[in-house]
């Protein structure tokens, strides 16, 4: 068949075709637009035809276009964002950190470890904590939790909009970490670890040198709430990262490449969880731990309960099958 | 000297000579992607970039007037503009930071279909790797290394940033009167001697006739008309209009 018959034969087609793109790529009514997949296959038959019987570039090339275009309106991958959302709070997440727990293992092992071990030290050994921290930070450290002062963490009783400068910067700063934490895993997961690490080697310094100068009371009870968030949060970042790495390091039957892709799938879906974790904290931060009015007592009650809220979501949240329904 | 024969059927497509990434649909068609290379990348991040500060300095100006709210205001758009700028603009606009529009560019997943959230988000937060250790000095490497242009980001997530494909003009056969080839000609032939006659109006008369000279001997035209004859056997090939 000469080009030009062919053309001709199936203009109508192929014009019909264009508008149903049209109407798909605006995301206007999509009701018009049923045979849009037999519309599909059948342009990627003529392409086929104009290939194999040599017509000419044109002709070729924008029928290339209208199949690319149509391949991606036919094979996108819609994501129904708002009602995934519930089911991922719900039990998708936590059954991925269960899945996942040889790398949530190792990552908490990392962080919390670290924090408790340096912690320890520098309780033990007092001056340990100026060759971990500089001098002028541990100094600004104790402006902020002296318990003379009288109040948590700022100078001054803060008002409302100052809670909110807080919130702010808590989201900023910790999910900053988070995703560093994270994304330095493709380092083989050194970065990952290293991070884990040294995060939890600087708390663990801080809380350490404030137990022991008398600071305690003022610091654990501002803590105790968000960290329940946070630090879980940055140990599952961690998790994410490790995995990340784990895939580069043994790949096991698929190429490199692949498994990353794989493992960064799932990881990706970890760091969703950490930044939702990583807002409640803020939240918390800012609005309850800096809370003067409340005692100590109520803090440590409250903050104990969260503890135990994290590690219950997260071990028992989805193992019912029909749970997010 | 020209193929004898039309190559089988089944034969294996050539690679291509440009940089061309082949995607094969599930309908068993090759879609060509073309994949961007570093320095139209760079550039269309140094306009996103250039943006973004523009964006953040007009913003941080109105919001100084608010005071405290403002600068809490000001931390959360910070943090939303440094993070999330680009995953918003690439899944909203299919695939297309306005930087990346400008320079005509989009980022499909491998598979050529529009980036979705997690691929974005994904490809997105280990820019943090590719900066390292200074100035997108990994993403340059793994980029200028890597066949298809992919940064470290693009490798872990399965994108690809490719040109966007631009509208195609019809264009003008010249008039010859319709002939017959003088000798069987292989499908790639015959989309060369259509290429020829669709692509003359692109090219220096000069260069038109040098291409044509060259078919001359062995399509058995005479060669001051060779120009003519090769016209007339694309009309013949193309078919009555």
């Amino acid at each position: 068949m000469k080009q030009s018959l062919f053309e001709s034969r199936h203009k109508a087609e192929w014009e019909r075709f264009a508008m149903a793109l049209e109407r798909l790529e605006h995301g206007k009514d999509t009701t018009q637009v049923s045979g849009f997949p037999k519309a599909y296959r059948r342009l990627c038959q003529h392409l086929a035809l104009a290939q194999e019987r040599g017509y000419s570039s044109f002709l070729i090339d924008s029928l290339q276009q209208q199949v690319l275009r149509g391949h991606q309106q036919l094979y996108r991958h819609r994501s129904h964002l708002g009602a995934n959302l519930l089911s991922f709070v719900l039990a998708d997440f936590p059954r991925l950190v269960r899945a996942e727990w040889r790398f949530v293992l190792a990552a908490g092992l990392l962080f919390f470890g670290s924090l408790i071990a340096v912690g320890v030290l520098v309780y033990a050994f007092p001056e340990l904590i100026y060759s971990l921290i500089p001098a002028d930070q541990v100094r600004e450290m104790h402006g902020m939790y002296d318990p003379v002062a009288g109040h948590l963490g700022r100078p001054v009783e803060r008002a409302a909009s100052e809670d909110w400068v807080m919130f702010g910067y808590y989201v900023m700063h910790n999910i900053g970490i988070a995703f560093q934490t994270f994304a330095s895993g493709l380092f083989l997961g050194v970065g990952s670890a290293f991070f884990l690490f040294y995060n939890g080697m600087v708390i663990g310094a801080v809380a350490g040198h404030l137990s022991d100068i008398g600071y305690g009371q003022t610091f654990w009870s501002f803590v105790i709430a968000h960290g329940a968030f946070e630090l879980t949060a940055i140990a599952l970042a961690g998790a994410a990262g490790l995995r990340l790495g784990w895939a580069l390091i043994a790949p096991g039957r698929l190429s490199r490449g692949e498994a990353l892709q794989r493992a960064a799938r799932k990881s990706v879906l970890l760091v969703c969880g950490v930044m939702l974790f990583l807002l409640i904290a803020a939240f918390i931060e800012a609005y309850w731990s800096s809370k003067t009015s409340v005692t100590p007592a109520t803090k440590y009650l409250v903050g104990a309960g969260l503890w135990a809220l994290v590690a219950v979501y997260l071990t028992f949240a989805g193992r019912t099958r029909h749970a997010p329904e | 000297m020209l193929e004898p024969t039309a190559p089988p059927r089944k034969a294996p497509l050539a690679p291509p000579l440009d940089t061309r990434h082949q995607v094969e649909t599930p309908e068993g068609i090759d879609l060509p992607l073309r994949p961007a290379g570093l320095p139209v990348r760079a550039v269309a991040f140094a306009i996103d970039l250039a943006l973004r500060g523009v964006i953040m300095g007009v913003l941080f100006i109105a919001l100084a007037f608010l005071g405290k709210l403002g600068m809490g205001l000001g931390s959360l758009l910070l943090f939303a503009i440094s993070w999330w700028y680009m995953v918003l603009f690439e899944v909203l606009r299919q695939g297309r930071s306005p930087g990346k529009q400008w320079m005509g560019l989009r980022v499909v997943h491998d598979d050529g279909t529009p980036v979705g959230w997690s691929a974005s988000l994904l490809r997105n937060l280990l820019r943090f790797v590719d900066l390292l250790p200074f100035g997108y000095f990994l993403g340059t490497l793994s980029c200028l290394h890597h066949s298809t242009f992919k940064r470290l980001g693009d490798i872990a997530a399965g994108t690809l940033v490719v040109y966007s494909e631009r509208p195609l003009t019809r264009p003008q056969l010249p008039e010859a009167e319709p002939r017959r080839t003088p000798v069987p000609l292989t499908l790639k032939e015959q989309r060369a001697v259509l290429s020829f006659a669709e692509r003359q109006n692109d090219l220096s008369p000069a260069r038109v006739n040098e291409l044509a000279a060259l078919l001359a001997q062995p399509l058995r035209i005479s060669a001051p008309k060779a120009v003519a004859e090769l016209n007339g056997i694309a009309r013949g090939l193309l078919g009555p209009t």
